[in-house]
């Protein structure tokens, strides 16, 4: 169980304080499946990093079973959107990185290691260096190197975020399956809010300024889920419809003030939707 | 071109044919090979030294703020005068002899060599060292395992730009120094007017100075960089 208690994070830049995430509050049972969804900037990754123990709460506290995280630990392991790959190791000896710590024999070690990579179909590539990988095999390594530490929770920063859509598809598939197998707790970090609905039971919506839930969603839909299931297309479109209004915020603030995404309307609004959404 | 010119007389101006049968007379009666081997004798020690004393201080100036602070500013300005200009005090330190060149190679290539090692270290990608800190990496196995092998590109550089500076320190050193290095031979050829022997020492110097940054520094530096992403591969 991950208990995220009245967590806030300001940052100082230049002597002014911006607040980055304000009062968040949230708890997330052992097996669950969970995607922090928003627009960029609005911390979601702050977010995830201090449940990895990389950056510290400015208020609140952060437990998982009761205890305090009070830095980096390996039942929290986290998967960046770059894979982050050290490039002087081969696939092989990356996976076996975070293992060698945990005490176990050398042929323990690599036995595990190439397990896992099995499991993300990469065993052919056991000796191969990071840098004759694609972007997609980089990534499955990551998955691996994260898995074989078989961590309580598995933190996923927008780990298919730098992907092309064929091998994201396939990969959030696997993902999937990864997930149904082991069921582990996944703390998944996306904008994308067709992979937020396909793969999670529960999404936390975040929005901007400063960073906030403001909306907890139930995905409720068998696994496997389908791509063309109408339940998650309506939800789909649910949260697009609350998420553009953080959205217009962000961009006015960046662009003139009188920007709206949809011409010939007025700013949209959850609260005053006359009852259109029914 | 020069040598037709006729500007100045034959003495002081050989023709590339003189220089020639110069070298090959030097490689025939191993004067030359033997000035190579003292010279390369003492380049490697020197070189050597250089590469360890300025691995220590570029990580003790990268991981300390106050080390960086004094002896940080301290290694930029140094890095700034020739290291020839250390052969008076070297001579009294250490002698007419050997230890003196040494120390004088091994000043040439330290300070580079520890700001390469410093930018390195400094240069590490945050992520990497994020990503091994979530899988329990931490302390000293974190500095060895990790930001080590991750600032290597550097460390190739920074050998590349010692090896480079210790050897103008070699010849500088083996000018004014004693011995049978190839600077002395240099300054024999002056001393007897033999401006072809002169000449044809340049030749060598020159030929070994981008033979070994040729074929030694710049395959390591294009190996390291391709296995460590920074090259675009030509394979993929």
């Amino acid at each position: 169980m991950l208990e995220i208690i009245q967590v806030g994070k300001t940052f100082t830049k230049n002597q002014k304080d911006l607040e980055v995430l304000f009062n968040i509050n949230l708890r997330v049972p052992e097996g669950e499946f969970i995607s922090l969804l928003g627009p960029s900037g609005c911390g979601k990754s702050t977010l995830l990093n201090m449940v990895a123990g990389l950056d510290k709460p400015s208020s609140g506290t952060i437990t998982i079973s009761g205890k305090h995280v009070t830095g980096p630990g390996t039942d929290r392991v986290v998967v960046f959107q770059e894979a982050a790959l050290f490039p002087w190791l081969t696939v092989l000896d990356n996976v076996c990185f975070g293992l060698k710590r945990l005490g176990l024999s050398k042929t323990e070690t690599k036995q595990k290691a190439s397990m896992t990579l099995k499991k993300v179909h990469l065993s052919k590539f056991l000796q191969a260096y990071p840098h004759e990988l694609s972007g997609g095999m980089r990534q499955r390594v990551a998955i691996a190197r994260a898995l074989v530490m078989d961590p309580q929770i598995l933190l996923m920063d927008e780990p298919f975020g730098a992907l092309d859509e064929q091998t994201r598809l396939m990969l959030q598939k696997e993902l999937e399956d990864i997930y149904l197998e082991t069921k582990k707790t996944i703390l998944f970090v996306t904008h994308n809010i067709r992979e937020a609905v396909l793969l999670s039971d529960r999404i936390i919506v975040l929005g901007t300024r400063p960073g906030r839930i403001i909306k907890d969603l139930r995905v409720r839909a068998a696994r496997p889920r389908q791509h063309n299931d109408s339940n998650l297309i309506y939800l789909e479109n649910k949260i697009m419809d609350i998420l553009q209004v953080e959205i217009e915020k962000v961009a006015k603030e960046e662009l003139d003030d009188d920007y709206t995404l949809t011409k010939d309307s007025f700013p949209w609004d959850p609260d005053r939707d006359l009852g259109s959404g029914i | 071109m020069v040598f037709r010119l006729q500007i100045w007389p034959d003495l002081f101006f050989p023709s590339p044919i003189t220089v020639a049968e110069t070298l090959i007379n030097g490689f025939q009666d191993g004067s030359f090979t033997l000035a190579l081997a003292v010279s390369f004798r003492r380049l490697l020690i020197g070189f050597t030294l250089a590469v360890f004393g300025g691995t220590l201080l570029g990580i003790l100036t990268a991981s300390f703020t106050w080390a960086d602070e004094t002896i940080g500013s301290l290694i930029l300005s140094l890095q700034s005068v020739p290291s020839i200009v250390w052969l008076p005090l070297a001579l009294l330190w250490f002698k007419m002899g050997e230890a003196a060149i040494i120390f004088v190679v091994t000043i040439g290539g330290t300070w580079s060599m520890a700001l390469s090692v410093a930018s390195g270290i400094k240069n590490v990608p945050v992520i990497l060292v994020r990503a091994a800190r979530t899988m329990g990496a931490s302390g000293l196995p974190l500095f060895t395992e990790v930001i080590i092998p991750a600032s290597v590109p550097h460390l190739i550089t920074g050998m590349r730009l010692a090896w480079a500076f210790s050897w103008r320190a070699l010849m500088a050193g083996e000018l004014i120094g004693t011995g049978k290095g190839l600077g002395q031979m240099l300054m024999w050829g002056r001393d007897f007017g033999n401006m072809s022997l002169v000449l044809a020492i340049m030749i060598l110097i020159a030929v070994i100075g981008s033979v070994t940054d040729n074929l030694i520094f710049k395959r390591l530096e294009i190996t390291v960089l391709r296995r460590w992403g920074q090259l675009p591969d030509s394979a993929s």
